[in-house]
Order: structure tokens, then sequence, then C-alpha cells
């Protein structure tokens, strides 16, 4: 329901997508982005997509206790001069959004960039950085990690989790 | 998922788990230099301080690029031209350039264990890049990387190391990162020029290069050392008997009546233990060894990097 809700809202402001290209965040914006254009596709609209990998632009490089390590980006499109929507599962911090847009823009310069995210983490925002396109917004502790589980990874059904740490 | 090891001082030590860790990211890196911008920020806070004691072209553009491509700060030392001809020891002309805030040292030295011998005296992350005739780790993973890419994968394969075993860093680094990855390794040259005992490391060793080749799925062609031989000791009668026995040639290629893959780590010695017409064959993967060179250094580095924690 949501999805296709969002994907009603891209339609009605990309028309017919031919400036346009959609980019998942790695790592679980794929799965939502791949829903995205399997919705899109049974509407008729045929769009570009992307996948980008914000590792190496992350500003916690050598802050985490945890490694961090690279994922697969692809992205067979230049977006010079296109619409740019970019995607992800949940949107708390904003810092993972910064560092996609930093990495999105070294293959080219687009003409503009949106941001859809399923999940909404209303508090806890730490750049200045809102969605244009949000499929929920929820009120979450800042001990909790939400994650969005997806039927593509293997699950019985989509559906959101709260995880106390 | 990490490294277990603080610094690259040799792929002996390594897990199995490193070195596919260290894939990984390359691969990654690797899609990182087919980008219209070559170059990413996540090393924007370190300096890193390149240290060759020895001669060194390709190895210390390599690294050089893979630092910058980093966004790290590279600062560069040749002996030549520095201090070390004033009488300065080793420990005191890196401390002095680790008193200037450098994170990591990159270092080439003619001694073996001297990468050994600074990581247990520094603060800083050390990478080897060639220490005498002991190892130089990244050449060997860029080779089995190299390997995987063309082959799709290493276990199973059959390859033989050809030349100067003896005084050779990158045959000791293969041999361990090419086992760990669980391919076959033989190695193949003059008597003179293979270490006893080498049979040890669970090597076969073949001193007909015929016989070798038509055993193997790839041909790691190695230089004569000429450096690193002691003077006056003839090893072999002459160069153009160790080419005429060991050289690889087109016509020893077609007798095979199969492919094999050949590389060579560089310097070529083209006419003395490879062929110029078989260095720039179409089975030769020279080219992609030091294009993956980069790529293996960049994933290294930036996985080394992650040990050295951020102060504020």
């Amino acid at each position: 329901m949501i999805i296709q809700r969002l994907c009603r809202q891209l339609i009605e402001n990309h028309k017919d997508f031919s400036s346009t290209i959609l980019i998942g965040l790695q790592p679980r914006g794929i799965f939502f982005s791949e829903r995205i254009v399997e919705e899109l596709a049974k509407s008729g609209h045929k769009v570009k997509w992307g996948i980008v990998d914000p590792t190496f632009y992350r500003d916690d490089f050598r802050i985490h206790d945890k490694p961090l390590l690279a994922k697969s980006t692809d992205m067979k499109h230049s977006v010079e001069g296109m619409n740019v929507v970019l995607i992800d599962d949940v949107l708390y911090t904003g810092r993972t959004i910064r560092a996609g847009m930093e990495g999105l823009m070294e293959y080219g310069r687009p003409k503009s960039v949106e941001l859809l995210v399923l999940i909404d983490r209303k508090k806890g925002r730490e750049v200045p950085i809102e969605a244009t396109y949000v499929g929920k917004e929820v009120e979450s502790f800042d001990n909790q990690r939400v994650r969005v589980m997806w039927k593509s990874e293997g699950e019985k059904e989509d559906h959101v989790i709260f995880l106390n740490d | 998922m990490k490294l277990s090891t603080k610094h690259l001082i040799a792929i002996e030590p390594l897990k199995k788990a490193d070195i596919d860790l260290i894939f990984s990211q390359a691969d990654e890196f690797k899609e990182v230099l087919s980008r219209p911008i070559k170059k990413v920020p996540s090393l924007r806070d370190i300096t890193v301080a390149n240290l060759f004691f020895e001669n060194s072209t390709r190895t210390r553009l390599s690294f050089e690029l893979a630092e910058k491509r980093l966004g790290a700060d590279v600062v560069n030392f040749s002996a030549s031209t520095s201090s070390v001809k004033k009488g300065e020891t080793l420990i005191d002309t890196v401390n002095n350039i680790l008193a200037m805030k450098v994170d990591m040292v990159v270092m080439r030295h003619a001694s073996p264990g001297a990468c050994q011998f600074l990581s247990e005296r520094t603060n800083a992350v050390v990478v080897n890049a060639g220490d005498g005739t002991h190892e130089h780790p990244t050449q060997g993973l860029l080779d089995a990387f190299s390997i995987r890419e063309k082959l799709g994968k290493v276990d199973g394969k059959k390859v033989v190391i050809v030349g100067d075993i003896t005084h050779s860093r990158v045959a000791l680094s293969n041999i361990y990162c090419l086992q760990k990855l669980g391919a076959e390794v033989m190695v193949c040259g003059p008597t003179t020029l293979i270490p006893k005992h080498i049979e040890s490391l669970g090597v076969k060793v073949e001193h007909n290069l015929q016989r070798a080749l038509e055993w193997c799925d790839v041909a790691n062609m190695l230089r004569i050392q000429l450096e690193r031989q002691e003077p006056g000791i003839p090893y072999f009668p002459s160069l153009r008997e160790y080419t005429e026995l060991f050289g690889l040639t087109q016509d020893r290629l077609n007798a095979l009546g199969k492919e094999i893959v050949i590389m060579h780590p560089g310097p070529i010695n083209r006419g003395v233990e490879i062929s110029s017409e078989v260095a720039d064959g179409p089975n030769s993967i020279i080219l992609n060894q030091v294009e993956n060179g980069v790529a293996i250094r960049m994933a290294t580095i930036f996985l080394l990097a992650q040990g050295i924690k951020r102060v504020s």
C-alpha cells in the first residue's frame, strides 16, 4: 500500500521518467529500491536504476569499533543533468544520506536530487536533511534501531522491527 | 569482519579470511578506479610515508597512487637522497619521520625482517613493500587476485613460478598466498637458484621448463635478481644458456597444445626470462597485474587504516 502510494507520487512528479534515475543506497536501501522499480514497472514505467555505496564517504570512518566495509556500487548511467531520486529504507541521523549524496556527485552533476525513504525516524537528525517522499513517520527512542525486513531477502512478509540496543 | 593483523609484514601469518576480505574490498576499489573521478575521501585525515631504501618504480608509484586515491596525504622518501647516506640508523630515520605525525609507513628495505623490526618499535602501521629476499606481500596478493580475475578462482589451479626463486621475495609471498587460497604451486629454475628444502613449504620442484609448463595453468616468470646474487658466484654459466633453458618463448607455448596464463611481476628483462612476443601476447596478464596492484593496495591500506583510531 505504502509503496503504491509512493510510486504514484513519483509518477506525478517525474511523468515518464525519461530524465530520472533511481538510486538505492547500500546496504539496505537496495531491497526497497528494487521494490519501487518493480512496482513502477507494473504500471508500465521503465526507469533507470543504480546502486551507490556510501562507505567511502562516511564521516565515522575510524570512529566505529566495527570496521566499515565497502559494498558494491553499480552505476551504469551518468547522473549528469538527471533528476535523481535517492532511495533508502530508514532516515535517522541523515549522515548516510549525506555520504550517499557525496558519492553520487562523483558520477556527474545531477539536475536535482530528491530523497525517498520508507521510514522517517522523526527525532535524531544530526544534519539538515529531509526526505521528499516519506512512506511512514515513526517515533522511536535513541537507543533503538529500526530495521525493515523484506520478502526479497527471504522473510515471510515485509515488516518493520524495533531493536533495543 | 576485520583483518587479523595490525601491520602487513608478510603473507605467511595471514588467514585465508584476511585474503578474501582484501580481495572483496579490492573488487570495490576496482570499480572506484573505473569511475570518471577515481578518488574517494576515506583517508583524508591520514598521512602515509613511503620509505624506499631500495629502488622501485612500479611499487612506489602504485602505493602512492593507491594512497592518493584514498584521499591520504603522502610523503615520499628514497634512500639515495636522504640522511641515510650520512649514517643515520633505520630506527632514527623512521622515528624522525613519525615525529612529524605520520600514521602509516610503507617501507621497502634490502634487509629481510626490516619491516618486522620496525613494527615492533613504532606506533605507526607498517606495510611491507618488499624486504630483501623475504616477502613482498602486496605483490603476492595482487598476483593471486589477477589469477582469480582471469580464471574465476584460485582454488585448484596449478601455478608454476619460474626463475630465481632463491633471491625472490615475490616467490615466497606468492607461494604462501596461493597455497592459502587452495592452489598447487611448483617452482622451476636451475638447481643453483632454487633454495634447498623448499619442498618443506609444500611446493613441487621441477628443473625442466617444458615439463613445468605442461603441468601448469599459470606461469609466473621471475627476473634474475642480479643485484641480490653474491658477486663472484656463478649461479649459471651464461645468461644465454639460462634463456635457452628457462626463457619463455612463443615456440615453447605453441608446443603445449593448451592455453596457459602468463604473469610477470616486473621489471621484465625482455629476451632473457621471457620473449617480447610472449610478454605482449594474448595470454599475458602482465599489465592487468599492474592495474590490479593499485586496487589491492587501496584495499590493504583502507583495511589497515581502520585500526588507527581517530583521537579527538
